[in-house]
């Protein structure tokens, strides 16, 4: 009797175990549900091409204009800016760290990185409000300090964490045998890092360049703080932009639930949702290249 | 000669990038906590704020912190231990395995303003939770499901095959070997997964700005289904929204906020060292 109660709650953990297994899968596909069950309607009044493709974003006027290009290309600068900062930034390092640094050293810089990653970004974005954006203001001379060059360093900063330990363990993760036969056949250290390590671990570190970009698309606190939120399509790096993450955040909680406008920043998460979707999943792709 | 030359030169770039990417953490954490502590006191912290957030304390945004992180723990850890366990004890390679680790990393890459119109969309308006402590708990919870669950299957992988070789060939049951000679070795790995993941909720705003996150309040919340102010928010709202807060509250809530997040995540590094040191096998 008693073997048999044990069986039936066996039974029954294992299947609590298996539904939570798929509760992963589940959640992707209630996010995209929900997104797509408040967001699409915006493409029966505006169609697709509009929405995307042209240059006003007046959420509130009479009648409002629906085009997020403004946004899309605010997003895209400070990307692009945040790209350029950390990739080299964060690769040199992760090559410092895994090849070179000793291995207290090597703790110890982990550590911080690892700490780095965990500041919550309404602090970074704080202390960009603060400190940052009044040294740009200054030095370029500019009527505000709040551009999307202000966004792109605090960002990069955002992205650093991310490249830098996805790319050390690729690093790592490449055979002693390599390092040795280099050495072997008469190569310096730095040769040995930059021509057999680097190359062999390419794949993991696109995969890490790719992650900390998808971080850096997806953020949002630190880039509403300090890029001034201007939805204006910009032209360079000295002007105050608004990303898409940004728009999100910033207009929600003005808008009637339902409404036109509500949609529409809806279909931005739609858009967003998209674009990570992708990156994470060709990322991963590459990163199960490294792992064979 | 030249090749070692080289070699000096690119070294120096590499250790003069890493500077790059460590120095600003020391900057930061410098700065806050000198312009910070000068706010920090038991007042501040365990006071409501007063005339217009300018005066008094914060202590109910640190007061719905606590909620919410304490909330989306309790949705998120057993749900993930048991997802990690799914993965690492009973799932074979097969493409539905292959799918759920797939699902997971990009749960992990959503961005976070993304869960806040996700946990509108379902919890506030589909189930009417409303703008709650629930709603946001919820919401945060799912977002830290794949930090739990990545570091649960590590802690659980990292346990030897033999100690499940042993007690099924005692006569446990499947489930008794992972209760009782897989999961106590995994406890201090999926502990760690638990801190991070108070850190990373603790931190978080964008989730909350849609679900539970309210502007000022006059009182404390009285149960899961009132608003409730929070820490990041909070720190938000001082800092772009409300002119002329004295410097000294925005940078003593920065304070509060940055040592909770980074006290954790301090805790976890240190545990999670200690664990990697004791281990035997």
């Amino acid at each position: 009797m008693e073997h048999k109660i044990r069986k039936v709650k066996e039974f029954i953990i294992e299947r609590i175990i298996l539904l939570s297994g798929l509760a992963s899968i589940l959640f992707v596909l209630l996010i995209f549900i929900f997104l797509l069950k408040e967001g699409l309607s915006i493409f029966w009044k505006v169609p697709i091409a509009d929405f995307l493709f042209a240059k006003n974003w007046y959420p509130i006027s009479d009648p409002p204009q629906f085009g997020i290009l403004p946004l899309i290309l605010g997003s895209l600068f400070v990307t692009l800016g945040a790209a350029l900062i950390s990739i080299p930034i964060g690769i040199a390092s992760a090559l410092f760290i895994a090849e070179i640094a000793p291995p207290k050293l090597k703790e110890i810089m982990k550590a911080g990185i690892e700490l780095l990653a965990a500041i919550p970004s309404v602090v970074i974005g704080f202390i960009g409000m603060m400190t940052l954006s009044p040294l740009i203001k200054d030095f370029f001379d500019l009527p505000t300090g709040l551009t999307a060059l202000t966004g792109s360093i605090t960002l990069a900063f955002m992205a650093m964490p991310t490249i830098v330990s996805i790319a050390e363990d690729a690093i790592t993760a490449v055979p002693r045998s390599y390092r040795e036969a280099a050495i072997a056949m008469g190569a310096t250290k730095w040769q040995t890092t930059w021509r057999i390590v680097a190359y062999a671990a390419k794949p993991g570190m696109i995969a890490a360049v790719m992650l900390g970009i998808g971080r850096v698309i997806g953020e949002t606190m630190a880039v509403m703080m300090v890029t001034g939120n201007a939805a204006l399509i910009p032209y360079s790096f000295l002007q105050p932009v608004r990303t898409l993450t940004a728009t999100i955040a910033a207009e929600m909680g003005e808008t009637v639930q339902g409404g036109e406008h509500y949609s529409a920043l809806f279909a931005i998460g739609i858009i967003l949702f998209i674009i990570t979707f992708i990156i994470n999943g060709v990322a991963d792709l590459y990163l199960n290249k490294t792992r064979k | 000669m030249k090749a070692q030359t080289e070699q000096k030169i690119a070294i120096s770039i590499l250790f003069f990038c890493t500077f790059l990417v460590v120095v600003p953490v020391l900057i930061i954490l410098i700065i806050i906590s000198i312009k910070g502590a000068e706010a920090l006191n038991l007042t501040f912290l365990l006071d409501m704020p007063r005339d217009g957030m300018t005066k008094g304390g914060i202590f109910p945004a640190i007061l719905g912190t606590v909620y919410l992180v304490t909330g989306a723990i309790l949705f998120a850890v057993p749900l993930g231990v048991l997802s990690a366990i799914y993965l690492v004890e009973y799932a074979k390679d097969t493409p539905l395995s292959r799918l759920i680790k797939l699902a997971i990393v990009n749960l992990a890459g959503v961005p976070s303003v993304v869960y806040g119109l996700f946990g509108l969309g379902i919890f506030v308006i589909f189930f009417g939770f409303g703008a709650s402590i629930l709603s946001g708990s919820l919401t945060l919870g799912i977002m830290i499901l794949p930090v739990i669950i990545t570091s649960a299957r590590e802690a659980l992988e990292s346990v030897p095959k033999s100690f499940r070789i042993v007690s099924l060939s005692l006569g446990a049951s499947k489930w008794q070997t992972i209760r009782h000679s897989v999961l106590p070795h995994a406890i201090p790995g999926i502990l760690t997964g638990t801190i991070l993941g108070l850190g990373r909720a603790a931190g978080e705003t964008a989730p909350i700005l849609f679900t539970v996150a309210a502007f000022y309040l006059p009182k404390l919340p009285q149960s899961i289904f009132d608003q409730t102010m929070a820490l990041p928010y909070h720190l938000y709202v001082i800092s772009t929204q409300v002119p002329g807060i004295p410097e000294h509250v925005r940078y003593g809530t920065a304070l509060v906020l940055l040592l909770l997040v980074l006290l954790l995540n301090l805790g976890a590094i240190i545990l999670r060292y200690q664990f990697r040191k004791k281990k035997k096998w």
